[in-house]
């Protein structure tokens, strides 16, 4: 029977990078997933949940609850997906044991193709030389691999298996593993050249690795990162799911 | 000395001379690798944070008991102990004993407690000649500026400004950058210091209740001599140091040094119990300071950040202060510990850029010894400022009225279409454009025609749920 999926598009990428949610869907349907996407939804409210507005967050996480109840949701955003699961909780709104469910149920796209359907392969190619940028929010708060600061053990990256198997694409390590690249929200703006600076030495380790693209789990990384390339020179950025569906 | 931080400017001075941001983060990450290769070697290294913050949650549950024994303790083995409600009272304190002593001359070993407490200038107002005898501290004590880091005050200089700095107050060669002579011609001059002084003041890293006894860790040996040769020892500790246990002290000094510089243990770690039997005439004060420790304690939301054993190793690891360097902060203890600590301690006003000078990207969180959920407090702290009006009004203005638009898909789902339609103009850099910071040095991709859900819509027309 098939999966049915609610996918969870944030609002950047559903204005900005509609692709790379239609790319999500379309993985979700090969590896056997119903998809489906309910128009009600905008934003999980993590712009104001970061920026310490819990009010104004906690309307967008009751809204957010409402609408993907009893739903499993599936984001190309790992931050957002970490702000419905690790957030929520922070932000006064009362939640019930459904809305504990609904949390839980919302993944990461490689995640849940990797970890809960178990499905790897999508024939995908893609002849390139790739760095996959470990967001940070992705990895230190959804556990999506090993963390460079911790001595628990490795723990494989679904993003990378994912990309292990596509044809043609050679994976290249950056020399810093799991360095932030900078983007913050909205920090990028408040803290613009510091945030910059990050990016910019973020693209480079990746450049002098060899890479001719940047994937990520987290489309707002990706964005920052593509932007400080189109500007300086650098590896252009793809999420995941756009590499998943390259033939 | 707690002049309101300019984070944003002074970060943005800092980072005008790209080399110097390049080669401080170099610097300074080379730090982090050290620590991640000594970590290594600790077979059970997370247990091991594990159990010293379950140490740490025990002190703070039982601070003023702990606090009483480990006074009676300290009498019982003949240190003189004071007790200072504030900064403002520790000055007051350590200035009265020298006073009493008749002290003009005192060594200092480095102290993140003092630096907070403003002792320096303090005691140079009413005369004493204080020498600071770890090398980073004589360093920014030389160029009368506070430390940039709290292990490595001098990180944020090169190897040429020390030997410019020397050169003029040392008389070194013109023009000599080699570290070993550099370092040659200030312990020279120390050693001169250390032998005049009457009094040595020093930090405490751990507060031994159960023996009555101090711990200091230092790489040069300083305190210990500073400790040796002057009649009067008078050591600063704020009231978070108490561990109850020797066995405590063996979890912490195991964390400390390879947290910090990636050694296993200090070069030098000293055990102090009171005055020295053997030398006539040897005072020992030990004066204990609250310092706003107290109500951080009574802050359930923030409490753990008293653990902080001082190692630097969120600093180290913090993309965002390697950037920025330790000055950009205003504070004595920079970094997200300092974001996290600051609006405590030094005021939710006077701190309230800090805890947004961070991307939250959980790296602190995970090389903290003691395992401050450092980056879920610079959260925290940002809720409570917002609280307290204390988040500047255009942000939070900018937050309700987007938190409205996206509570009606509709309205949003319209604005979008002509954010969209007017992307190219929103994009173009001109001044005072909101986007204008992001657009400085990077670019917005074009915007598409129609976003994901008209996408969607066309799609599906006439088929229901997908």
């Amino acid at each position: 029977m098939a999966v049915a999926v609610q996918l969870f598009v944030p609002c950047y990428v559903d204005q900005l990078y509609p692709q790379v949610a239609e790319a999500t869907a379309a993985v979700l349907r090969q590896a056997g997933c119903e998809v489906r996407f309910d128009e009600r939804q905008t934003c999980c409210g993590q712009p104001m949940s970061n920026s310490g507005c819990a009010a104004d967050a906690a309307k967008l996480a009751r809204r957010h609850l409402d609408i993907f109840r009893g739903t499993v949701s599936v984001s190309p955003s790992a931050s957002c997906v970490s702000q419905v699961r690790n957030h929520f909780h922070d932000l006064g709104v009362t939640l019930d044991d459904a809305d504990h469910q609904t949390m839980a149920d919302t993944f990461e796209l490689s995640e849940f193709l990797v970890n809960r359907l178990g499905v790897t392969e999508f024939g995908a190619r893609f002849p390139h030389k790739v760095g996959l940028h470990a967001s940070c929010h992705g990895l230190r708060e959804l556990g999506l691999g090993s963390m460079s600061e911790r001595r628990s053990g490795v723990v494989a990256s679904p993003a990378e298996l994912l990309l292990r198997k596509v044809a043609g694409l050679e994976l290249v390590p950056p020399t810093r593993p799991d360095e932030c690249c900078g983007f913050g929200g909205t920090f990028a703006v408040a803290e613009a050249g510091l945030s910059a600076r990050m990016g910019r030495d973020r693209c480079a380790d990746f450049a002098t690795a060899g890479a001719a693209f940047i994937t990520a789990t987290d489309m707002s990384c990706l964005m920052h990162l593509d932007g400080i390339s189109s500007r300086h020179g650098g590896p252009r950025a793809l999420h995941l799911a756009e590499i998943l569906v390259s033939t | 000395m707690n002049a309101p931080p300019r984070f944003h400017r002074d970060a943005e001075t800092f980072l005008r001379d790209e080399a110097r941001v390049t080669w401080h983060d170099q610097a300074i990450w080379h730090l982090r690798k050290k620590r991640d290769t000594a970590t290594e070697d600790v077979p059970d290294w997370e247990a091991l944070r594990d159990h010293a913050a379950a140490i740490k949650a025990h002190v703070l549950d039982h601070l003023p008991q702990l606090l009483t024994a480990f006074i009676d303790r300290a009498r019982a083995a003949g240190w003189q102990v004071h007790c200072a409600g504030d900064a403002d009272e520790l000055r007051r304190t350590v200035h009265r004993i020298l006073e009493q002593k008749r002290v003009q001359r005192v060594v200092k070993s480095k102290s993140m407690l003092t630096e907070e407490c403003g002792l320096n200038p303090y005691l140079e107002e009413r005369g004493i000649d204080l020498v600071d005898t770890d090398l980073g501290e004589r360093i920014v004590q030389l160029r009368h500026e506070p430390p940039s880091h709290i292990v490595v005050p001098a990180v944020h200089l090169r190897r040429r400004e020390i030997g410019e700095l020397f050169h003029k107050t040392m008389g070194t060669p013109a023009g000599e950058e080699d570290p070993t002579r550099l370092a040659h011609a200030a312990r020279r001059d120390l050693r001169a210091r250390f032998l005049a002084a009457e009094a040595g003041i020093t930090g405490v890293n751990f507060a031994v209740a159960e023996t009555g006894s101090i711990i200091i860790c230092t790489n040069e040996g300083n305190a210990d001599l500073g400790t040796a040769l002057p009649a009067t020892h008078i050591a600063c500790m704020g009231v978070e140091k108490l561990i109850p246990t020797l066995a405590d002290a063996a979890v912490f000094l195991r964390l400390l040094a390879r947290s910090a510089t990636g050694q296993p243990i200090t070069s030098y770690t000293t055990h102090l119990t009171g005055p020295d039997p053997l030398r006539p005439g040897h005072e020992a004060h030990l004066v204990i300071v609250d310092a706003g420790r107290s109500g951080l304690n009574a802050d359930e939301e923030h409490r753990r950040s008293l653990s902080c054993i001082r190692c630097g190793a969120c600093l180290n690891t913090c993309p965002v202060y390697r950037r920025a360097s330790g000055h950009s902060y205003g504070l004595t203890v920079p970094g997200p510990i300092g974001s996290v600590l600051g609006p405590s301690l030094v005021g939710d006003r006077l701190a309230r850029e800090l805890p947004f000078a961070s991307t939250l990207c959980g790296s602190c969180t995970n090389v903290c010894p003691v395992k401050i959920d450092l980056h879920d407090q610079l959260l925290s702290w940002r809720r409570r400022l917002a609280e307290r009006h204390l988040v500047p009004w255009p942000k939070r203005l900018a937050m309700r009225i987007g938190a409205w638009v996206f509570s009606h898909p509709a309205l949003y789902d319209h604005l979008g279409r002509w954010v969209r339609r007017l992307w190219p103009w929103i994009t173009r850099p001109i001044p005072g454009s909101p986007l204008g910071p992001w657009l400085k040095e990077r670019a917005l991709p074009p915007a598409p025609a129609a976003s994901f859900r008209q996408r969607w819509k066309k799609d599906h027309a006439g088929k229901r749920d997908g």
